[in-house]
């Protein structure tokens, strides 16, 4: 069954632009980015969209969908009213380049600056680690690196002047992968308050309910990361325990 | 050779506040009503200092446990009444409301519920927060948040007391076993709080969140597994216990101002 639907999409490049009015095919069991292809070959083919893998898994067409961040390949047609004008934006935290594709560097150069696996003076084959231990940080790996949470994180997306002091959740949750890895030598809950912002996030949760892959960034990373920097920062038994010798603490991972 | 020149790095320049078509206020809208009309509630009960106790059932309201000032109705204070007379302001529980009230305003659910509700920081996901400067919780007072390990186990005791006023509302005056509709609901209640403590993020932290191996620590990691199913449902028993104190509070008053009789089951 196919009907036509009305989509407006956000065009334009160097931040200047506006949103711009189609009418297009609708195909039963498609998806938003099969509408916006449809829109490149039959009426707009100068039209800019980054996409690749079509199923949820490369993180490319990263989109804000009637004002929400999400895939573009993800979101079924079949969720929205017949009658239903469909908006499509950039993501709205990271600059644009053109049309629907948005220049996320920033996202690479945080990377950047998360210290590396420690692993001490473990040799390569030495390492073993239990399936209990695994599983915990298997469901950080799951990201596809689509950077919707760093896009919906206000702390970013409203206030662009933080952006050099926070790593954005994907990040922190890379740092608390790696604070809870059992065979990481590194402590790295100073570093994560201090140079990736941790103390920003106000937890509203907003990184999980956008993840594609079903995260749970704020319950799973954020908040087991930020009570870990309460023990190493702001728990005053904890000092009184390292003063008097009960409580060893471990050496900080050098700053980036 | 000529060269192609980058474009200029700007955001996308999009006016509206948000571009959402959904109902995103009505979350923010939900958490403002329900806790403004809680908190009016609550602090009408503690500051009221009468219909807390029904000394035939031994029932006596979470609000006003433990009940610990000289003022408290004889029978009502089961620890006893070391503080004096207090002010009208303060509650005859003051040992415990204080600390409850913290574990709440520093509890992890309720700082996304009233961070959305009450200070649109941000108002509801994509949609533009208000404020011109954003320091999150670096800074006092919200660096404060940091505290919550402390009034959780503060909560642990209260809910201590609240577990052995529910099983006192079992027992008549001779310690005999007896049963009401009012015990019934000073239990459930009891249960619903155990729920929201115990799925506490602080003491998911604490039983062995903290730990770097779980291999190495099969038991915390059993009581880990356990306290992160509960967990899931903080925020669930967050808005429930709110409820159930209310319901539990209302009942004991009711029947205290003999507006309602108990009906006995045993």
């Amino acid at each position: 069954m196919s009907y036509q639907a009305k989509f407006r999409v956000w065009r334009g490049d160097a931040g200047e632009g506006e949103l711009v009015d189609y009418t297009v095919e609708v195909n039963e069991g498609e998806v938003v980015l099969d509408v916006i292809h449809r829109l490149q070959a039959t009426q707009a083919p100068d039209l800019a969209v980054r996409w690749n893998c079509k199923a949820g898994k490369c993180g490319s067409c990263s989109a804000e969908i009637n004002g929400m961040p999400r895939l573009m390949c993800m979101t079924r047609m079949s969720t929205f009213a017949e009658d239903e004008v469909v908006t499509v934006t950039p993501i709205r935290t990271f600059p644009v380049i053109r049309d629907l594709v948005t220049d996320v560097s920033f996202n690479y150069e945080k990377a950047r600056q998360i210290p590396a696996f420690d692993p001490g003076d473990a040799k390569p084959g030495e390492l073993r680690m239990m399936q209990e231990d695994v599983q915990r940080s298997q469901e950080f790996r799951k990201c596809i690196e689509c950077f919707l949470c760093n896009n919906v994180c206000h702390v970013i997306r409203d206030h662009e002047e933080n952006k050099p002091a926070f790593a954005g959740p994907r990040f922190l949750m890379r740092i608390a992968e790696l604070e809870m890895h059992p065979a990481d030598r590194s402590d790295r809950r100073n570093i994560a308050q201090e140079d990736h912002g941790l103390g920003f996030c106000n937890i509203t949760k907003c990184c999980t309910e956008v993840c594609p892959e079903h995260i749970k960034i704020t319950d799973n990373a954020l908040i087991p990361l930020k009570e870990r920097v309460v023990g190493r920062r702001y728990d005053p038994l904890v000092w009184l325990g390292a003063k008097l010798g009960i409580v060893k603490k471990s050496e900080d991972t050098p700053s980036a | 050779m000529s060269t192609v020149e980058a474009p200029t790095k700007k955001r996308a320049q999009i006016t509206a506040k948000t571009l959402r078509t959904d109902n995103w206020l009505n979350y923010p809208i939900f958490i403002v009503v329900l806790f403004t009309a809680w908190v009016g509630y609550a602090t009408f009960r503690s500051l009221m200092g009468k219909y807390y106790w029904v000394e035939e059932y031994n029932y006596l309201t979470p609000f006003y446990s433990p009940c610990v000032s000289s003022e408290c109705v004889e029978g009502s204070a089961h620890f006893g009444t070391f503080l004096p007379e207090l002010p009208f302001f303060i509650p005859l529980a003051a040992v415990s409301l204080p600390f409850l009230l913290l574990f709440r305003l520093t509890c992890y659910y309720y700082r996304k519920a009233y961070y959305r509700g009450y200070w649109a920081s941000p108002p509801a996901c994509a949609v533009r927060e208000p404020h011109k400067k954003y320091t999150g919780e670096r800074r006092f007072p919200l660096i404060g948040q940091n505290l919550h390990r402390y009034f959780w186990a503060a909560a642990v005791v209260v809910s201590l007391i609240n577990t052995y006023d529910a099983l006192l509302a079992f027992t008549d005056a001779d310690g005999g076993f007896r049963m009401g509709l009012g015990s019934l609901i000073l239990l459930g209640n009891v249960i619903l709080l155990w729920g929201y403590t115990l799925s506490c993020h602080s003491c998911r932290h604490i039983v062995g969140g903290r730990l770097k191996s779980f291999s190495k620590h099969p038991i915390r990691y059993r009581a880990w597994t356990l306290v992160s199913r509960l967990n899931e449902r903080h925020g669930q028993y967050a808005l429930i216990t709110l409820g159930s104190l209310v319901v539990a509070d209302l009942y004991v008053a009711l029947v205290s101002g003999g507006v309602i009789s108990d009906p006995r089951i045993i």
